[in-house]
């Protein structure tokens, strides 16, 4: 399992990646696409939506479930990526080159791990 | 408390994903995924373990009579090895269970019933029985393992001579032996594809399984779990217990009218089927024609009418298309009318397909 130290992590299995101190990409962790299997279909925001701290945004199905995926910002989708949409597999694929949303105007972000932290983090979860 | 079945180390040591279902710890995926384990089983070929199906024994000279009068299907004219599946139903005509009745020889049958329902199951024959006919539940020392696939037949052959095999689709052979392993070999499955499921004691299960993986391995066969074996019954619109079936509703409703004899003399449930007449719902297959995955238990709309509900759904990974079986009333169970399916408070415009979704070629 993948998880570069150069991304932040969530407790609710989302990575971040800021590109500069207000604006973020956001995806599914390499745990949480192993954990959720094939992915084949995905609901995402539009761009212009507001997303909230610790409230789901958009959600994402594998064959057998759908789970929905948390904002770990508070800001405004100022791009979706719109490919995942006909090729969810992606996700499973390249988690990391596959993020859902680009997120702008960061107002509030909540307490995000470090690599090795979300590690520790799911390992103490699964037990 | 859940139960390991005779295979449960053996799909740990496979990277089997063990998850607790009908009371058993089953692998609902191995590392390849569902998608992947599905797609095998279409082309190539699967190996399940199924050993948390429940069996049971109908032995006595009133076996016959017995098992005519607790099931809605007729089982009078049977050759020695062949299978005929059945629903059994309550007095009300709802169903008790499905399952697979097989005539060994005179006076002696092997049922297959869901694990989820075996216990109620035979309560239920227990309870109903007459006669010279007792029932014996063995489902504690069988293991059962499915291959499946359209190279099924070929793997088999590498190991049992071609004379060994059951020809007939729904038969089997029961004093089969592949190599020194003694088992049933059965000309069944529930993946809408060809193959074969293999009854064997529990002690040499592992055995089998491993020699069936290392000859199919040429093949492409892999390991299968029960997501897979899901997606693959509902691809083919075969019914499962608990979804498309339960206590109240009746066979009839569910589509199954070719399984329910009218005019057999007597049996479980028909006069409560006569009564009821024409059933009113039926169960149809419906394909997504919007954005969106059909689940079960999701309404089904006609305009601002709701009526019906979807029974199983998913995301079929040969047709790659979203489907899901359905209940609706008779007027719009028929091919090609346009409802509406509320996936979590979205309508999802759907479409009245034919069932099965997926025919094999032949």
């Amino acid at each position: 399992m993948n998880h570069p130290t150069d991304l932040l992590y969530s407790k609710s299995h989302e990575w971040v990646k800021f590109l500069d101190e207000n604006t973020a990409l956001v995806g599914l962790t390499d745990y949480a696409q192993d954990a959720l299997g094939d992915l084949v279909f995905v609901n995402l925001p539009e761009e212009g939506d507001e997303v909230t701290v610790g409230e789901s945004f958009a959600d994402v199905e594998s064959v057998k479930a759908v789970s929905d995926v948390y904002s770990p910002v508070t800001g405004m989708v100022a791009e979706v990526n719109e490919e995942l949409l006909d090729a969810p597999e992606k996700m499973n694929e390249a988690p990391y080159d596959a993020w859902l949303v680009r997120v702008e105007n960061i107002t509030e972000k909540q307490e995000l791990l470090t690599a090795e932290e979300y590690i520790r983090f799911y390992e103490s979860e699964g037990e | 408390m859940e139960k390991k079945t005779p295979l449960y180390e053996m799909h740990v040591k496979n990277g089997g994903k063990i998850v607790p279902f009908a009371g058993y710890l089953l692998p609902v995926q191995y590392e390849a995924g569902v998608i992947k384990e599905h797609m095998a089983v279409r082309e190539a070929c699967g190996l399940f373990d199924v050993s948390h199906m429940g069996e049971i024994l109908c032995q006595g000279k009133d076996a016959l009579d017995n098992l005519n009068y607790l099931l809605t299907n007729d089982y009078s004219d049977m050759y020695d090895g062949q299978a005929r599946y059945s629903p059994m139903c309550n007095e009300q005509g709802g169903v008790v269970d499905d399952l697979i009745v097989y005539k060994v020889k005179e006076n002696h049958y092997f049922i297959v019933v869901n694990a989820a329902n075996r216990e109620k199951d035979f309560d239920w024959m227990k309870k109903h029985a007459f006669g010279d006919a007792v029932f014996t539940d063995i489902s504690d020392e069988i293991a059962q393992i499915a291959l499946q696939g359209p190279k099924a037949s070929e793997i088999l052959s590498r190991l049992v001579s071609e004379k060994e095999i059951p020809q007939n689709y729904y038969s089997a052979r029961f004093e089969g032996r592949i190599r020194e392993i003694p088992c049933i070999i059965s000309k069944t499955g529930y993946t809408g594809e060809a193959g074969f499921e293999f009854y064997v004691s529990a002690q040499d299960a592992p055995n089998l399984w491993q020699l069936l993986l290392e000859t199919g391995k040429e093949d492409g066969l892999i390991c299968c779990g029960l997501g897979a074996r899901d997606t693959l019954r509902l691809e083919a619109a075969m019914p499962l217990y608990g979804h498309e079936l339960n206590d109240e509703r009746t066979p009839l409703e569910a589509g199954l009218r070719p399984f329910v004899k009218m005019k057999k003399k007597d049996f479980i449930g028909k006069t409560a089927l006569e009564e009821k007449g024409e059933p009113q719902m039926r169960r149809v297959g419906l394909r997504a024609a919007g954005r969106g995955i059909l689940r079960e238990n999701l309404d089904v709309w006609a305009g601002e009418q709701k009526i019906g509900v979807t029974t199983s759904g998913t995301f079929c990974p040969y047709l790659k298309q979203a489907v899901a079986m359905a209940m609706v009333p008779r007027e719009y169970a028929v091919l090609g009318a346009e409802v509406e399916v509320d996936v979590r408070g979205r309508k999802v415009a759907s479409v009245v397909t034919a069932i099965p979704f997926y025919k094999r070629k032949k």
